[in-house]
């Protein structure tokens, strides 16, 4: 057993990264309001100012990179859904319908690490 | 001058009670007067780590509601004169524990105490910041193990902010002692190694405890691990971070096991 995990590549390095990663998260949010939390709940009152989607139908993806910090949102609409204000559009361009579902996805931060 | 000393860690079971039991004992064995308290209201451990449970009649917070004076409440350890127990109180209602009372003890014991060390509760709470309060040093508890890491670095973050001195505009001496290392695991990867900890934590070493079989005997028999085995290498381990808490410069050892090449090689290795 001892003999065949000498060649195996010991799982501390995965464990120092992971953390790394995620302590530097920690200590900015610390200090400031967290920025991609934030993002997604803006976004979300923004969009259901004109779109009455059901809550329970968005998905909100979060991936906290090294660099790069992702948020993805995804909101599923009804189709034939109608515009809530009919004269402010700035979602759909065809102004009538939306169809299927509409996916936002945006890199939405970059941090620095300390 | 007293030094109000906060043992802690984030992480409940990382060894905070048998670092402080430890700890205290040694610096009493080296002559200082010593007073170690437990913070974790209804979860009190350190009187039977120490082997003072049947000993208790009165505790911190009956002290702090004038049930009781100080002096009645301190229990005086039966193998060390110099060291003592102010224990946590078992009831069940942590608001027990007040902002003002908690500063009238530490005040009182630091008129006649070398050190109080403070046992704080697992967690973020009331508790543990209550623990954290007067503390002129901390010495945050680790494991080399990715939870315990994660919430020293939030502990860190709370005696930065949190506490008396850091309101003040001072800084609150901070020391991480690293417990249950295994070098064995470190050495093949398997472990976060002691440099790894101390890049993450930016914090500097006080010392290294081996994961050894001595801990568990020692609170098993209640008494402080200096104590019940003074040449094992987690007590040597533990004198030595006593001495460095004291300001004295002792070489790091990173604790090596003793173990043959048959050993490493087909040795069982324990979970």
């Amino acid at each position: 057993m001892s003999l065949f995990k000498l060649f195996r590549r010991g799982s501390a390095p995965v464990a120092r990264e992971r953390l790394q990663i995620l302590l530097a998260h920690e200590r900015v949010a610390r200090s400031q309001p967290d920025l991609l939390g934030l993002l997604r709940e803006e976004i979300l009152v923004v969009i259901s100012r004109h779109v009455a989607f059901e809550p329970d139908r968005v998905q909100i993806r979060m991936d906290r990179g090294k660099t790069v910090s992702t948020l993805e949102v995804d909101i599923e609409i009804p189709n034939a859904f109608e515009l809530a204000q009919g004269s402010s559009s700035g979602a759909a361009a065809a102004g009538g319908a939306l169809t299927s579902s509409q996916r936002l996805r945006m890199p939405a931060a970059h941090m620095r690490h300390g | 001058m007293a030094q109000v000393v906060v043992v802690t860690s984030g992480k409940g079971g990382v060894g905070k009670t048998t670092s402080t039991a430890a700890l205290g004992a040694a610096l009493a064995q080296n002559g200082d007067k010593v007073v170690v308290v437990d913070f974790d209201v209804g979860l009190r451990n350190l009187d039977l780590v120490l082997g003072a449970e049947r000993r208790v009649v009165f505790d911190m917070i009956n002290v702090i509601h004038g049930v009781a004076k100080l002096p009645q409440a301190l229990i005086r350890d039966k193998r060390l004169e110099n060291l003592f127990l102010l224990p946590a109180s078992q009831t069940r209602d942590k608001d027990a524990l007040t902002e003002d009372g908690v500063a009238k003890v530490i005040t009182d014991l630091r008129a006649s105490f070398d050190w109080i060390i403070c046992d704080s509760p697992a967690g973020i709470e009331r508790g543990a910041t209550l623990a954290m309060r007067h503390a002129d040093a901390a010495i945050i508890v680790t494991n080399p193990e990715v939870s315990s890491v994660r919430d020293s670095d939030r502990i860190i973050g709370l005696l930065d902010s949190k506490t008396a001195k850091a309101e003040r505009g001072e800084r609150v001496e901070k020391h991480l002692l690293i417990t249950r290392y295994h070098s064995g695991r470190a050495a093949r990867g398997e472990m976060l190694s002691i440099d790894d900890v101390m890049e993450i934590l930016v914090t500097p070493l006080l010392g290294i405890i081996p994961e050894s079989e001595e801990v568990l005997r020692a609170s098993n028999v209640g008494s402080p691990v200096t104590l019940a085995n003074a040449l094992s290498a987690p007590a040597r381990a533990y004198f030595d971070a006593a001495r460095r808490l004291k300001g004295e410069t002792i070489p790091m050892l990173v604790p090596i096991e003793s173990k043959g090449i048959f050993n490493r090689l087909f040795g069982r290795k324990a979970a």
